[in-house]
């Protein structure tokens, strides 16, 4: 990390003005010209209004909920407590690069086995205990080891020790090197919170460093959190109250939102968008991200073990007719690969793949077969609008002479029954920001979410290359290839890419770009919008 | 209906008078029909209609079920007369097939409720003692689950096939069936006809064909009617929880749902299979009300 | 008078008996989902290290048998245990919702009980008039609409376009009673519109059955006016049929409106025993259905001593 690229995310994100990032770039020697694109995300008259009370309507939240950071799974307790009364040691910015958080800079070692994260000061929990080493380790401690159940285990694996150097230098040492580690830590689970004298945190309090002290928490029904007054920062947290309620129910949600009884809400209906956009009170923001649709083939498993076979399938689907039907054109068609458009390494310049049964039928010869025939399990549970995309499908591989049979799966229990148990089903994904993090999670050979069961050498090789390269030229080209490797030979149809489509009430003023990595501005509305006034 | 067919085959041309009895018994229904009151004459023509799109709807529409045709929320015009739905397909093909789907599985499963709880229901009022006690603690513990929870678990357990949501809705229906026969059965079972009936020495199921279920069929046949109808709607108030009858099938409670949020931007849509349901309640209770009154023995001036 | 105090008592044993089968079908019925708590809660992002760990947390890697009986023990003792999923105390958990439930149902009795009767009544006063039919389509058309259709359109007119009451109905326990009441107008009527068909047409064939009754005859011959029959003679013993349906009613109020709380975000009992379902959070759905069913027993019981007093045969039979 280079003094100068934290200094231009600083200005980017809006926390030092333009006159001190000039005056810290003189004083580093650096000619002083700020891009023009990091001005653009700034709010463009001076600082947002402070104030107001807050009200969120979000499709997810269950009773079963907790404030246990290693138990947030989905996208109620991401923004009420991952990004709302938490702060993270990083930060994902809104252009999709990394800035400090609690951590104020941080430093490899040349193989990037070795990090070294240098904490901010001053820094005080909801509770007055102002933030130390120790409470950095024993947040991140929570996640690993062998009794732990968090669903952030699996990334904080590779950590081999944490040691305290003072009170503010916390060394982390890898077990091998991986140069997006900092990017890791922005993971949604691994919130800093105050640890104990045992070197456990308190998993039940809630208490964190974010900009909202949780107030009252009713799971599968609401919450209600208040600014936190001794913020480190000014710049975010620029509401007084925030009130984040679960409502289920899409058509109670837009309401909800019609009526003024919340003022943003997320998970439009598709289907009726073009009804909601009529409403001149409402602000309609979509951002493209890096969550994705996938057909998951069993490539352990006949017919799906031969390449030309999942080669067949991978061109008898006819993306575009899917884009449109399940996703009304809000999404992005993919390429059979897992990288998106925000993903720094994303390889444009591999050819779109297309409907061509033609060509399907020419892989369908090369596997030695005249037909096909095989059964894709769907479930809505995968994603909203699944079993219409398999339906669609089988009309579509119809063409090219596959038979796809639709297996109606239950909603219930789809992730631990039908997903990496049957040959060929849908999933969803929600994008990781970095490539390194997507493809060992569900790439890499053995990985616990290799869905396609998918083994190949050179990518495999590639990707542990990759992970330790510090040269961006080199890391660009490796990820180039591996992308093209699992577009070609891989198990995974991705027909599209899911915008993150959210609504806001006009009163309601957003930066002009927002964070793509969840909805909502990166999950981070809370702490970056503001009332108009 | 199948009474008509069978009489005119068996007659021939030149039959002369008395008729058999079983044309008599025609005949005194069609004399029963044409005094029929109006509303119960619509409700015999729209159970018909109901009745006729069910049996024919392969005939009368133009595409197959779940046949894509188009492309998604075309709008009314002349090749799709009521548009598209989500996926392009033909909205009034959708509609005629719901027909045929949604009243034979409500009708099938209905009488399922209805076979169950009333036999159970009059059995356990005529025989009372242990009997009774036992069959109610059964129905008791069966009601005391809530219906939809209970549903619920035996949809994810046993899957969302057709068949299995027949069973299911048919098996907590009759709890209700069960309840309502009992009650009405015990009122009748202590009147004097009954008490005279055990003292001349009839054998239980005597009692119970020829002096409970007639008086107890009113009723009976009332809740026939709601029961009926209540089964379009605890499938799509599965439907709501992601349980009821699965796509491509078209069933007019799915497709309100999938088309409900429509309903808050003021767009009808949804209001056709809706409509469909409550044109043919109304239809049914209709005629049910025509029965009720004819069997209360009142006459009409009353 | 002696034998109804009987009754109640042994229908109160029985009721003990009846919670105790429910909870072990309920149990059953949980152990036989696919997936457990820890499955259900990891979701996608569940690893087979991670769920065992979950599982050895919570004391789920117990045997089925012993994990029922500790909660029956425990339920012996009063005490309904904690969440799995967040280790709440689940009296505390249930405590509001339970009244909130009940509130809701509470309201809607108020409203669609004496609205069925008295529409059932007068229809069966004047049946087969205009006004008789057009109550019938009416109501019949009402509950023909899958509840949470009534509701989209409810909200559609009376929160969206006239802005009277609330789209949402979510209430807090330090919400005042006032307030209570105009937040949970909305879904009170969807509720009533729901209920109120089954009921009112009951009432009406209830007493249409007993018209042909010889007494009946008998009082109309004595030249009594058509409302002072149906009110006087044919009502009282046309209880029976209509308790019991007020009674299902009733019940549905309370146990069935799990589509109504999630349109409405109405914090009651209904949703929080579907997630707990979908959680496989089994002490949660346990301690709900025992709950519900203790309240069907004792409406169950209540319609069967209405129906008795109200019918002296049943009350001393020969």
């Amino acid at each position: 990390m280079s003094e100068r690229k934290q200094l231009e995310r600083l200005l980017a994100s809006g926390w030092i003005s333009r006159r001190e990032f000039v005056k810290r770039m003189v004083a580093l020697g650096f000619a002083t010209s700020v891009p023009a694109s990091m001005l653009a995300s700034m709010p463009a008259y001076g600082a947002p209004k402070k104030g107001g009370t807050f009200r969120v309507g979000l499709g997810h939240g269950s009773t079963t909920d907790s404030v246990d950071p290693a138990t947030w799974e989905n996208a109620y307790t991401q923004f009420t407590f991952g990004y709302g009364s938490n702060n993270h040691l990083t930060e994902i910015l809104p252009d999709g690069s990394l800035g400090p958080e609690l951590a104020e800079s941080w430093e490899p070692s040349t193989d990037a086995a070795t990090w070294t994260f240098k904490l901010r000061e001053g820094v005080e929990f909801h509770n007055g205990k102002t933030m130390e080493a120790s409470d950095v380790i024993a947040s991140l401690n929570h996640h690993r080891g062998e009794d732990t159940k968090s669903g952030a285990k699996g990334i904080v694996a590779p950590i081999k020790e944490m040691k305290a150097d003072g009170k503010h230098v916390v060394v982390v040492t890898l077990e091998g090197g991986n140069a997006d580690f900092p990017f890791v830590l922005n993971d949604y689970h691994l919130a800093i919170v105050p640890g104990n004298a045992d070197g456990k945190i308190d998993a039940k309090s809630g208490i964190g460093a974010g900009a909202y002290v949780v107030k009252s928490y009713e799971p599968g029904v609401g919450a209600k959190l208040t600014r936190h007054k001794n913020y480190w920062r000014s710049d975010y947290g620029h509401f007084d109250d925030v009130e984040v309620l679960t409502i289920a129910d899409v058509a109670a949600r837009t309401n909800a939102l019609t009526t003024g009884e919340v003022d943003a809400i997320d998970r439009l209906d598709i289907k009726t968008l073009h009804l909601l956009k009529r409403n001149k009170n409402i602000s309609i923001k979509e951002t493209s991200g890096t969550a994705h649709y996938t057909a998951a083939m069993r490539t352990d498993t006949p017919p799906f073990d031969n390449n030309d076979v999942r080669l067949a399938l991978k061109y008898a689907v006819d993306r575009e007719a899917l884009l449109q039907n399940v996703l009304r054109g809000h999404g992005v068609l993919g390429n059979d690969h897992p990288i998106g458009l925000s993903n720094r390494y994303h390889a444009s310049e591999l050819p779109q793949r297309s409907y061509d049964p033609e060509k399907a039928k020419f892989h369908l010869q090369k596997a030695g077969m005249s037909n096909l025939k095989v059964d894709l399990s769907a479930a809505d549970a995968a994603f909203g609008g699944a079993v219409d995309a398999a339906v669609l499908m089988k009309e579509h591989a119809a063409k090219a002479g596959i038979e796809i049979n639709v297996v109606r799966e239950p909603n219930d229990g789809y992730w631990s029954n039908v997903w990496m148990k049957k040959p060929w089903c849908m999933v969803y994904w929600g994008g990781r920001p970095t490539e390194d993090w997507m493809f060992s999670t569900a790439y890499a050979a053995g990985a616990d979410w290799n869905d396609s069961f998918w083994n190949h050498e050179k990518f495999n090789k590639l990707l542990l290359e990759a992970r330790s390269e510090l040269n961006e030229a080199k890391r660009r080209e490796m990820y180039v290839e591996m992308q093209r490797i699992v577009r070609d030979e891989g198990g995974v149809l991705v027909p599209m890419f899911n915008n993150y489509v959210f609504a806001t009430s006009t009163k309601v003023e957003t930066p002009e770009q927002m964070g793509a990595n969840w909805g909502l501005d990166g999950n981070r509305g809370m702490e970056r919008w503001w009332f108009k006034s | 209906m199948s009474d008509a067919t069978e009489s005119t085959v068996g007659q021939t041309a030149d039959a002369v008078p008395p008729p058999p009895p079983r044309q008599r018994k025609l005949a005194d229904a069609w004399r029963a029909l044409k005094k029929a009151p109006l509303s119960a004459k619509f409700g015999l023509v729209v159970i018909a209609g109901y009745v006729f799109v069910a049996l024919f709807a392969p005939v009368l529409t133009p595409y197959g079920e779940s046949e894509i045709v188009g492309t998604e929320f075309e709008p009314w015009g002349e090749q799709f007369v009521l548009g598209t739905d989500n996926l392009g397909r033909d909205m009034l093909t959708r509609l005629l097939y719901g027909a045929r789907n949604t009243i034979g599985i409500a009708f099938v499963t209905t009488c399922l409720a209805f076979l169950i709880g009333g036999v159970a229901g009059i059995l356990a009022a005529a025989l009372g003692g242990w009997i009774d006690q036992a069959l109610s603690r059964m129905v008791d513990i069966l009601m005391a689950i809530p219906a939809l929870i209970f549903s619920l678990l035996l949809l994810t357990i046993f899957g969302t096939s057709i068949p299995v949501l027949i069973v299911i809705i048919a098996v907590l229906d009759s709890t209700r069936v069960y309840r309502l026969a009992r009650a009405v059965s015990l009122n009748v079972v202590v009147m004097d006809f009954v008490e005279a009936a055990r003292l001349r020495g009839e054998g239980i199921g005597w009692i119970t064909i020829r002096e409970v279920l007639p008086n107890i069929m009113p009723p009976l046949v009332a809740e026939f009617g709601l029961r009926f109808c209540f089964v379009f709607l605890t499938i799509a108030a599965l439907s709501f929880l992601g349980l009821g009858i699965q796509p491509p099938t078209a069933d007019w409670g799915s497709m309100v749902r999938d088309n409900a949020t429509l309903i808050t931007y003021g767009d009808v849509t949804p209001l056709l299979p809706a409509g469909a349901i409550a044109l043919l309640t109304v239809g049914v209770n209709f005629v049910v009300d025509w029965f009720l009154h004819k069997t209360s023995g009142l006459r009409d001036d009353q | 008078m002696y034998k109804l105090v009987k009754l109640v008592a042994q229908r109160l044993g029985l009721g003990a008996i009846v919670l105790f089968a429910v909870s072990l079908i309920i149990f059953l019925g949980v152990e036989l989902l696919p997936g457990d708590l820890c499955q259900e809660i990891q979701g996608q992002a569940a690893t087979p290290e991670t769920v065992a760990a979950c599982r050895k947390e919570l004391g789920l890697d117990q045997p089925a048998a012993t994990r029922y009986l500790n909660w029956l023990g425990n339920i012996a003792q009063g005490d309904f245990g904690v969440s799995l999923a967040n280790q709440r105390q689940i009296s505390e958990l249930i405590g509001v919702r339970l009244s909130n439930t009940l509130f809701l149902a509470l309201v809607a009795a108020i409203i669609s009980v004496p609205l069925a009767l008295a529409l059932g009544i007068l229809a069966a006063l004047y049946r087969n008039t205009w006004y008789d039919r057009a109550v019938n389509v009416v109501t019949l058309s009402s509950i023909s609409f899958p509840e949470f259709f009534v509701a989209y359109i409810l909200i559609l007119f009376f929160a969206v376009n006239f802005g009277w009451f609330p789209a949402l109905s979510n209430v807090s326990p330090d919400t005042p009673f006032w307030e209570r009441v105009y937040r949970v107008i909305l879904p009170a009527t969807t509720l009533t519109l729901v209920v109120v068909a089954h009921m009112m047409r009951m009432t009406r064939a209830a007493i249409i059955n007993l018209l042909a009754s010889p007494y009946i005859e008998m009082a109309n011959l004595k030249g009594m006016s058509r409302s002072h029959i149906i009110l006087k003679h044919a009502l009282p013993n046309a209880w029976a049929p209509i308790v019991n349906v007020i009674v299902i009613n009733l019940a549905y109020l309370i146990v069935g409106v799990v589509v109504v709380e999630v349109v409405f975000v109405y914090p009651g009992l209904g949703q929080l025993i579907v997630d707990s379902v979908q959680k496989r959070d089994i002490p949660v759905v346990q301690a709900c259905s025992l709950i519900f069913a203790a309240t069907y027993v004792l409406l169950n019981l209540t319609a069967d001593v209405l129906s008795i007093v109200t019918n002296p045969r049943l009350l001393h039979p020969r």
